[in-house]
């Protein structure tokens, strides 16, 4: 299976601008060797090398289609997953509970992706898992911090496996006169989620002054933010051409995107501050963890899927 | 062949182990150097010398050695495969009442031979809310009889999450082995200031205390 010739235009597009974000990192190292802003163009590099390997993952996954999404993102899931439970403290007793989730939970899920059952896969962390969890995690009597334990299970649950499994849940959606393209949603979600991540990092390093949040996430300032989304947003609406959107559709579906995505990385770094970790992980090279690179697509996700599913699905 | 099948399910543990735990070595306080050591490390897991042996590089995994129990891993035939032939492990006698020769012996004999050794000085799985158990006796002896040996403490961060005591199951959950700075036996020093020291150089080395000040 090869990517057809839409996808394949737009991973080309993609790809030429890694080439000139390589050439650009490249270009700058050389001048700036030594300097006091190596530290920064050599985590930019690391940056740009990792997003190569991301997108060649994602080019692999688009090749097999939905099957491809799933299975991609079920691992992605996985790995997010660890991330997070690694910083909650659970105990002993929540041994079942924690097996469950990896292994009974998040298969299922993205299983009943797979099947199409919105009608149960939209339903099943939130209600089902939330019930039945608790109760594994009770079977060894250990009652201490009881309720931040189940809780932290389940937020990891929410955010690292449900959320996240909205991205291929895209591919299911029946949307007239858009069928058989819908792997375009995942790609116009993502490019515009990271594209953002990008253009806000770019603008708040170029003109960054006023932080936002000081105590949650340093690095964010008003300049980033606002330079991003709005750049993020112009983005989009030059992609309507891949979705089912009028070029106006696709700029306010880019806003909300954005926007939740900002929410998204202020949540996950708060959790982090809680933790008084840095990273979620090492795993991604420049960038830390799994979560570090998808906290912004957790919470996007979702909300694009529900606003598709509303407006524009039979 | 036995010890072709050893070395195989060797690399098939260490994969399981990076799988699940995904761990990562920190060389914080000396470099992964082939010099003969002992590496003591706190004990929460059964999962706790593989993960050590996983964190170590090749050419470092085969000049180490662990020290376990002979009762246990003497107790069936698969685990004196594993034992002997995957984890060529030194199996010492903990059995206080039946022990008639030096326990440290086959210890003593493995650094004469110039084997790295993995060691866990709390002598049990710490399973309480304690950091650390008191340490046993042993590591003193042996750093008074090798003072050449580097004593590189090791912290083992979250193993006893992944595989707690009496679950057989792992769960996966990220891993972190910290390699601290190595301590030798200084000339005339008593046991009890030896162990307390040992025991400070280890607690040290575990993140958590770079977390409490990150925090």
């Amino acid at each position: 299976m090869l990517l057809d010739g839409e996808t394949f235009r737009v991973f080309a597009a993609v790809l030429a601008v890694l080439t000139v974000a390589s050439l650009t990192g490249f270009i700058l190292s050389r001048k700036a060797s030594g300097g006091p802003a190596h530290a920064t163009i050599e985590n930019l590099n690391a940056r740009i090398k990792s997003w190569w390997v991301m997108v060649g993952a994602l080019a692999a996954a688009f090749a097999f289609g939905k099957t491809g999404l799933i299975v991609l993102f079920a691992l992605c899931s996985f790995m997010a997953l660890r991330e997070f439970l690694t910083i909650a403290p659970t105990h002993r007793g929540d041994h079942g509970a924690l097996f469950a989730a990896f292994f009974a939970v998040l298969p299922i899920q993205y299983y009943l992706i797979g099947i199409e059952w919105y009608g149960l896969f939209s339903i099943f962390i939130p209600v089902y898992a939330f019930l039945l969890l608790p109760a594994l995690s009770i079977l060894r009597g250990d009652t201490e911090n009881f309720m931040e334990r189940i809780s932290e299970t389940q937020w990891g649950l929410m955010t690292c496996v449900f959320c996240l499994s909205h991205v291929p849940a895209l591919v299911t959606l029946d949307i007239p006169g858009y069928s058989g393209r819908q792997i375009l949603l995942v790609a116009f979600l993502i490019i515009v989620v990271q594209g953002s991540d990008v253009l806000q990092y770019m603008w708040g390093k170029l003109y960054g002054a006023h932080k936002i949040a000081p105590n949650v996430s340093p690095s964010k300032t008003v300049e980033g933010l606002v330079g991003g989304a709005v750049s993020a947003t112009l983005l989009g609406a030059a992609l309507y051409g891949i979705t089912p959107f009028t070029s106006l559709q696709a700029a306010g579906m880019a806003g909300v995107i954005v926007l939740m995505g900002f929410v998204g990385g202020l949540v996950m770094s708060a959790i982090k501050r809680d933790r008084g970790v840095k990273d979620w992980g090492e795993i991604i090279q420049g960038h830390g963890g799994m979560l570090d690179r998808m906290d912004s697509l957790v919470f996007s996700a979702p909300v694009f899927f529900h606003l598709i599913r509303y407006w524009f699905t039979v | 062949m036995i010890e072709f099948a050893g070395s195989v399910v060797a690399k098939l543990i260490a994969g399981f182990a990076r799988a699940v735990t995904g761990v990562r070595a920190r060389w914080l306080g000396c470099a992964p150097e082939p010099k003969q050591r002992i590496y003591f490390a706190n004990h929460a897991s059964h999962g706790d010398f593989v993960l050590i042996w996983t964190a170590l590089p090749p050419p470092l995994r085969a000049m180490t050695r662990p020290i376990a129990g002979k009762d246990y891993w003497d107790a069936d035939e698969m685990r004196r495969f594993i034992g002997r032939h995957v984890f060529n492990s030194v199996l010492i006698n903990r059995n206080v009442t039946s022990r008639r020769e030096n326990p440290l012996g086959p210890i003593e004999q493995a650094l004469s031979q110039g084997y790295s050794l993995i060691l866990f000085p709390e002598g049990t799985r710490n399973t309480g809310s304690e950091p650390l158990l008191p340490f046993k006796p042993g590591l003193f002896h042996l750093a008074r009889s090798f003072p050449n040996v580097e004593l590189v403490p090791v912290w083992i961060d979250n193993i006893g999450r992944v595989l707690p005591k009496g679950e057989v199951i792992p769960v996966p959950l990220l891993c972190s082995v910290t390699f601290g700075h190595p301590i030798r036996y200084e000339a005339g020093e008593a046991k009890p200031a030896f162990l307390l020291r040992a025991q400070s150089a280890l607690l040290n080395t575990s993140p958590d205390k770079e977390r409490r000040h990150a925090a």
